[in-house]
């Protein structure tokens, strides 16, 4: 891998769950050392982006492939992309009954990092994240999202990121459900955590986080396709107009390829 | 125990144990009258004790095979030896532990000393040390804890006045078969007042009948005492034997706390027929912690009659099925008397095709009132193969109760397991880490080392590794 290779490059890439094509052409890339941000409408496409980027069984790739580090993870299990670097914090994790968050997080840092950390050396790295993130550290001990609070569970999935410190991390929607003040805490702490061997894919419906966690680049997401790429300045534009523009935009460029190839790519 | 292999092995008496008094003695195969009065004239038993057990002889004959429950159609009953004297059991070398055996006590980190305790080839002479010192400590307090054998030989009238009492020969078909043939098992008497703070454990019992094929345990707490027995271990005992059918009776006076755990791995060839019971009397608790995870059957339903007011029931029954083997378990608890409660807390995993049912007994007699109980069941099943069945028995007989009954039966979801692949486990570690969970609410009630050797043993189980 030379320097110029992105640490995630997507090419063309067509996604199906339950045989419904959802994303239908997304090509992107991301270097190390910048923040992007997928902004699009709800069911555009977004969450089903994220979890084939990890390898969510139930999303198929039909076409298309992901690099990261050069690498085709297109069809690398969940498991060895999360050891490659590649991390999700989730929109909606999961509750695992009987699993102390503390637990897990070892687990996950044995597996991820390929890393045994004595339990000295993680407790001092547990605590630490843990208050930059201002959670209690009985928290540790409650079992991994189970009876959390929507505000719990994000910042325990940031806790995660900040202990499993990803190259590549994508934010589903981490910012919906955070009050103000707790949006502020989390942002603050995917700042400390930015560093310029790493990247963050920031998706989201609204710009109300790229307030605080700067994107260098801003992707547009609209029925499975990414219709528009810019500089910050476009989080401007989508919040003065909205995403109605765009809505337009996609429709004009589908009419547009169906009258080039002849065929109907209406398969919504 | 009986074990098949040793009889076609010329050279059995080699590998004797030193133990010099011991003679060697393997009765006939198969069940007649007179090898119950030669087991009870080779143990040196008080009159009582024959007559006692050649009644219940006549009662496993009169009784038919329970159908009510898992398959037991295939036990031959003349094909076992129903007594071996222990010098000759243990007659064994290491070398004949099968492979994977020896391959699992490696992975489980178990010290080499343990392994051939474990494994029958040993006596452990460390542990025996350490027996003998924890003894010393409980004798000063009045604590009585011996193999039953001797404890019938040492206590006579105090084993009379409950041995049988709380499980009497005539109740269920193997019942009556272990009050035949018994042998072994631990006595133990607790005075009272007295707390014992560690908990006394099978491990340390030195003595060469603590892995007999018909055990019988009958453990007394006086009132106000508190003991903790823990019986088994995680590691998997090696037995050649087909069938295990023990007794195991509690009797908790006013006050008294009595808990008892038990970690079931037989190897995979063994019916384990088990009775468990206990009585609590005014203000008793007694707690069954019971796992399950080896045999072919286990039928185990650890049941708590509740005779005194203020008296407590606690039961923590899992079990884990694999392919082949059908884990029928659970527990039972008898109101007999107000102000009464009661949990019964059950979790089963089936996988490769094994089967788990829950089966439990709930009543309460009329005017009993105040009662409390809570029966949960849960159930996960690993894949399509398997199967979880549930039959709870509910009998209540007094209106003024509060009741409880909760039963799930799960799968492993796909967005837990790519959850926890997405941080970097492997699909098996990810199962086994939501097996532990689910297992939680019973590894939590264990000792530490327990807790691991039961973690590590999922996870053996979880890869297919075991049995």
């Amino acid at each position: 891998m030379t320097e110029t290779t992105p640490l995630l490059q997507i090419e063309d890439l067509h996604v199906s769950v339950d045989g419904k094509p959802i994303l239908r052409g997304v090509s992107l890339a991301v270097n190390r050392g910048e923040v992007h941000a997928l902004m699009g409408p709800n069911g555009s496409g977004k969450s089903t982006l994220a979890n084939t980027l990890l390898g969510h069984p139930r999303y198929v790739v039909t076409q298309g492939r992901i690099l990261f580090k050069g690498q085709d993870v297109t069809r690398l299990s969940p498991d060895k992309r999360a050891k490659l670097g590649m991390f999700l914090a989730f929109q909606y994790p999961v509750a695992i009954p009987g699993v102390t968050l503390g637990n897990f997080l070892r687990t996950a840092i044995k597996a991820a990092r390929g890393e045994v950390m004595s339990a000295m050396e993680f407790r001092k790295q547990l605590r630490s994240k843990m208050e930059l993130l201002r959670m209690d550290p009985s928290f540790a001990g409650r079992y991994t999202n189970e009876g959390f609070s929507g505000g719990e569970k994000k910042r325990a999935e940031m806790l995660q990121m900040a202990l499993l410190q990803p190259e590549l991390a994508i934010m589903d929607e981490t910012d919906s459900g955070l009050d103000i003040d707790a949006l502020r805490v989390v942002a603050e702490a995917v700042n400390a955590m930015l560093n310029p061997n790493m990247a963050v894919l920031i998706i989201t419906h609204y710009q109300r986080i790229l307030n605080y966690i700067k994107p260098d680049v801003v992707h547009v997401l609209v029925n499975g396709r990414v219709v528009q790429s810019g500089g910050a300045e476009l989080v401007h534009r989508l919040e003065a107009e909205g995403y109605t523009p765009f809505l337009e935009e996609d429709r004009t460029s589908e009419s547009e390829r169906e009258l080039v190839k002849g065929v109907s790519t209406d398969g919504r | 125990m009986a074990v098949s292999k040793l009889d076609v092995l010329p050279t059995e008496y080699k590998y004797g144990f030193r133990d010099e008094e011991n003679y060697v003695f393997k009765s006939r195969k198969g069940l007649s009258r007179e090898v119950v009065e030669q087991i009870s004239r080779m143990k040196g038993e008080p009159e009582w004790m024959l007559r006692f057990r050649l009644r219940a002889l006549e009662l496993f004959y009169r009784k038919p095979l329970p159908t009510w429950g898992a398959d037991l159609s295939e036990i031959d009953f003349d094909n076992i030896y129903y007594y071996v004297k222990p010098s000759e059991a243990r007659a064994r070398d290491w070398d004949e532990v099968p492979e994977s055996i020896k391959k699992t006590f490696d992975r489980l980190g178990i010290p080499e000393a343990e392994r051939k305790f474990l494994a029958g080839v040993s006596a452990q002479y460390e542990s025996e040390v350490v027996y003998h010192n924890i003894r010393a400590d409980l004798e000063k307090k009045g604590v009585i804890f011996l193999d039953m054998d001797s404890g019938l030989a040492q206590y006579p009238d105090l084993v009379k006045e409950y041995f049988g009492t709380v499980i009497p020969p005539g109740d269920n078909k193997f019942a009556a078969l272990n009050s035949a043939v018994w042998s072994g098992g631990s006595f133990i008497y607790v005075p009272p007042g007295v707390q014992v703070e560690i908990p006394l454990q099978a491990y340390f019992r030195i003595n060469t009948e603590n892995m007999g094929q018909f055990e019988r345990t009958l453990i007394i707490a006086d009132e106000g005492a508190r003991v903790h027995y823990i019986e088994g271990c995680t590691a998997p005992i090696y037995s050649t034997d087909s069938l295990h059918s023990a007794v195991v009776e509690l009797v908790a006076k006013r006050g008294a706390h009595i808990r008892y755990t038990t970690i079931q791995n037989w190897s995979n060839n063994v019916y384990n027929l088990v009775t468990k019971r206990a009585v609590a009397y005014e203000n008793a608790l007694v707690e069954w912690v019971d796992g399950n995870l080896g045999s072919k059957v286990t039928m185990k339903y650890p049941g708590v009659y509740l005779m005194g007011e203020g008296a407590r029931a606690e039961i923590l029954s899992v079990a884990f099925a694999g392919k082949g083997q059908h884990q029928d378990a659970g527990g039972k608890v008898i109101h007999a008397a107000p102000n009464t409660s009661s949990t019964i807390t059950s979790k089963s995993i089936s996988k490769d095709g094994g089967r788990t049912s829950y089966r439990g007994l709930l009543k309460v007699y009329p005017g009993c009132e105040n009662v409390k109980a809570f029966v949960r069941c849960d159930a996960l099943l690993l894949d399509e193969l398997s199967r979880s069945d549930t039959y709870p028995s509910i009998e209540i007989d007094e209106e003024k109760v509060d009741i409880g009954h909760e039963a799930t039966v799960s799968k492993i979801g796909e967005e837990q397991l790519f959850y926890l692949m997405s941080r970097g486990l492997d699909e098996g570690e990810a199962k086994t880490m939501i097996v532990n969970g689910f297992f939680e609410p019973f590894t939590k009630e264990l000792p530490m080392e327990y807790a691991l050797e039961l973690n590590r043993l999922i996870a053996l189980q979880m890869e297919g590794a075991v049995g």
